[in-house]
C-alpha cells in the first residue's frame, strides 16, 4: 500500500539544539499509528512536520498527491471574549450547515450545534474538534492528544469512535498520546519518540521494549522481555517488520542502560 | 452655522464604525498593546510630517505602517518577547516624537490636541479622508473576515486548512495602522486604543456571534461619539476624553447589568 506521507531521516533543530534526529515514519490508509514519548521528546515538532507547518532541516518528506489532512489540535483555547457557537466554529472549514450537522451527528453531539463553544465540557470539546477534522473528508487524520481533559469512560468511547472512523473512512490516523494503557488497545502501531525513534512496533512489542520501559517505567510493560530485532551500531536505526529498536547516544535520562546494550548486537 | 459640529460628528462616526470590528479583533487577538504602540508612533509621524512639510495624515500612515512592518519582522526573528519589542517601539517612538516636535524650528504645535484629539477643528477634506479610509478598511475586513476569525480561534488549524496565516496577520496589522492614523484627530494618540477596545468589550455581553459583537461595538462607539460631542457642547469638556469617558460609562453600565443578572 502506498504511504500517505513518509518521513525519511527527518531531523529538526531549534537554536542549534536537536529536537528530532533521523526520524522515519510512514502513515498508510487504514492504520492507526500512535506517537508516545515524554515531554520535550519532539512529538509536537514531528506532528508539525507531518502537517507541513514545519520543514525538517535534514531528511525528506514525501506526501501523496491525494493527501487530505484533517487536523485535531491539542487544546483549543478560545478567548472568552470571542462569542462563538459550535456551528460557526465548524463553518471555518468551509462547510455548509447540513455537512456540519452530519459531522456533529457522527461524533454524537448534533444536539450541541447552537451551543457556545466556551460552555462545552472537555469531552464535547474534543468531539467538536474531531467533527471539524472530519469536515475536510480527510484520508489522514492527525489527532494531537485527542482524549485530553476527558474522563476515563469518555476516553474509551472516544478511542472507540476513532477506531470506527478509521474503518468508515479507511483513512490513516496519527495520534499523539501521553496516557499509555488505553491508547495501547486502540492502536495498530506505536512509535516511541525521544528526539529519535526509540522503538516502534505493535503495542505488545513496544510495551516490552527496554527503551520503552526505561522511559515509562515497568508498570506499562506487561510481558517478560525477549528481543526479536538487531541493533545497528553505525546508523542507529534498523527497521524490521516485527518492530525495531535502536541504540542512541543522545538520550540523557537512561544512558547507562544504553551503554550496556550497545555492546551486544542481539540478545535473542 | 454649526458646520464644525456636523463635520466633527461625521468624522467621529466614520471612526466609530470601523472601531467596532477592528476593536473586536484587537480584543480577541489581544493586540491592545500593539494598538498603543502604533498610536504612540503616530506622534512621531506628526513630527516627521511637520519636519518635511508633508500632509499630517500621510506622515502618520507612513510611520504607522513602518512600525507595523518592524514589528512583523521582529516577531519572525523571535529574539525578544513580543511585549518587550512593543515596549521599546511604543515608548521609544512616543519619546522621539515628543522630542522631535520641540526641535522643529518655528513650528508651534498644540501638544494637547495631538495627545487627546481635536475633532472640532476637523476640515471637510479630513472628514473625506476618514470616510475613504474607513470604507477601505471595512471592505478589507469584510473580505478577510472568515480567515481572521479562523486564525483567532487556532492559527495552526487555520494554516492546515489553507489560510495564509502570515499574510492575514500582516494585513490586520496594516489595517490597524490605518485605523490609528484616522482616529488620531478624533481622540488623540493616547486614547485611540480605548476607543477600540472599550466598545468591543461592552458589546461582548450582548453578542452571540462574532458579527453581532462587531456591529454592536460599532453602535456603542457611535453612541460614545454622540455623547462625547454633546458633553463637550453643553459642559465644555474636551471632546476626545469625553468620548472615551462616555464609552467607559457604557462599559460600567454593562458590568452592572451583568452583575444583576448573574
Amino acid at each position: 500500500m502506498t504511504a500517505l506521507i513518509e518521513l525519511q531521516g527527518a531531523g529538526k533543530s531549534f537554536a542549534n539544539r536537536a529536537v528530532l534526529q533521523a526520524v522515519n515514519l510512514s502513515l498508510v490508509p487504514g492504520r492507526i499509528v500512535t506517537l508516545i514519548g515524554p515531554n520535550g521528546a519532539g512529538k509536537t515538532t514531528l506532528v508539525k512536520i507531518v502537517l507541513g507547518l514545519l520543514q525538517p532541516d535534514t531528511g525528506r518528506v514525501q506526501r501523496s498527491a491525494q493527501l487530505r489532512v484533517g487536523y485535531m489540535p491539542q487544546k483549543l483555547h478560545i478567548d472568552p471574549t470571542l462569542p462563538l457557537q459550535v456551528e460557526r466554529f465548524l463553518q471555518f472549514a468551509n462547510a455548509d450547515t447540513s455537512t456540519c450537522i452530519a459531522a456533529l451527528d457522527r461524533v454524537g453531539i448534533a444536539h450541541l450545534i447552537q451551543q457556545p463553544v466556551s460552555g462545552l465540557s472537555g469531552g464535547e470539546m474534543q468531539r467538536m474538534l474531531l467533527a471539524r477534522a472530519l469536515l475536510r473528508k480527510p484520508n489522514l487524520l492527525v489527532l494531537d492528544e485527542p482524549v485530553q481533559g476527558v474522563d476515563v469512560t469518555g476516553q474509551e468511547a472516544l478511542y472507540q469512535l476513532i477506531g470506527e472512523l478509521r474503518d468508515e473512512l479507511s483513512c490513516g490516523i496519527l495520534m499523539v498520546s501521553h496516557d499509555l494503557h488505553l491508547v495501547m488497545a486502540a492502536t495498530d502501531e506505536v512509535v516511541c519518540l525521544n528526539q529519535h525513534v526509540c522503538c516502534h512496533g505493535t503495542p505488545q512489542q513496544v510495551s516490552v521494549d527496554p527503551e520503552f520501559v526505561a522511559l515509562f517505567g515497568a508498570k506499562t510493560a506487561l510481558y517478560t522481555h525477549h528481543h526479536d530485532h538487531e541493533h545497528d551500531l553505525h546508523s542507529g536505526l534498523v527497521n524490521s517488520p516485527a518492530g525495531s529498536s535502536c541504540n542512541h547516544d543522545s538520550a540523557q535520562n537512561n544512558s547507562t542502560q544504553h551503554g550496556s546494550r550497545k555492546g551486544s548486537q542481539s540478545d535473542v | 452655522m454649526y458646520d464644525f459640529l456636523y463635520l466633527a460628528l461625521l468624522a467621529g462616526l466614520g471612526v466609530a464604525i470601523v472601531a467596532g470590528p477592528m476593536g473586536s479583533l484587537v480584543v480577541w487577538q489581544r493586540m491592545a498593546y500593539f494598538g498603543d504602540t502604533l498610536a504612540h508612533g503616530a506622534l512621531l509621524g506628526i513630527a516627521l510630517g511637520l519636519w518635511f512639510s508633508w500632509s499630517n495624515s500621510l506622515a502618520v500612515v507612513i510611520v504607522c505602517l513602518l512600525i507595523a512592518g518592524l514589528l512583523i519582522v521582529f516577531e519572525r526573528q523571535r529574539l525578544l518577547a513580543t511585549d518587550t519589542v512593543l515596549g521599546i517601539l511604543s515608548h521609544g517612538s512616543l519619546a522621539l516624537g515628543l522630542v522631535a516636535l520641540t526641535l522643529i524650528p518655528g513650528a508651534r504645535t498644540d501638544m494637547e490636541a495631538l495627545l487627546f484629539g481635536d475633532i472640532l477643528t476637523v476640515t471637510a477634506a479630513e472628514v473625506a479622508v476618514v470616510w475613504l479610509m474607513a470604507v477601505c478598511v471595512l471592505a478589507t475586513l469584510w473580505r478577510l473576515w472568515p480567515s481572521l476569525l479562523a486564525i483567532t480561534v487556532h492559527e495552526d488549524l487555520a494554516r492546515v486548512e489553507g489560510v495564509r496565516v502570515d499574510v492575514v496577520k500582516a494585513v490586520l496589522k496594516l489595517l490597524l495602522a490605518l485605523v490609528v492614523a484616522i482616529s488620531m484627530k478624533v481622540v488623540g494618540v493616547l486614547l485611540i486604543t480605548a476607543l477600540l477596545i472599550i466598545p468591543a468589550a461592552s458589546a461582548r455581553h450582548f453578542a452571540k456571534t462574532p458579527e453581532q459583537m462587531a456591529v454592536l461595538a460599532s453602535g456603542v462607539a457611535m453612541l460614545a461619539v454622540f455623547a462625547g460631542l454633546a458633553s463637550s457642547w453643553w459642559l465644555n469638556t474636551p471632546v476626545g476624553p469625553s468620548i472615551v469617558v462616555s464609552a467607559s460609562l457604557f462599559f460600567v453600565l454593562v458590568l452592572l447589568i451583568r452583575g444583576r443578572r448573574a
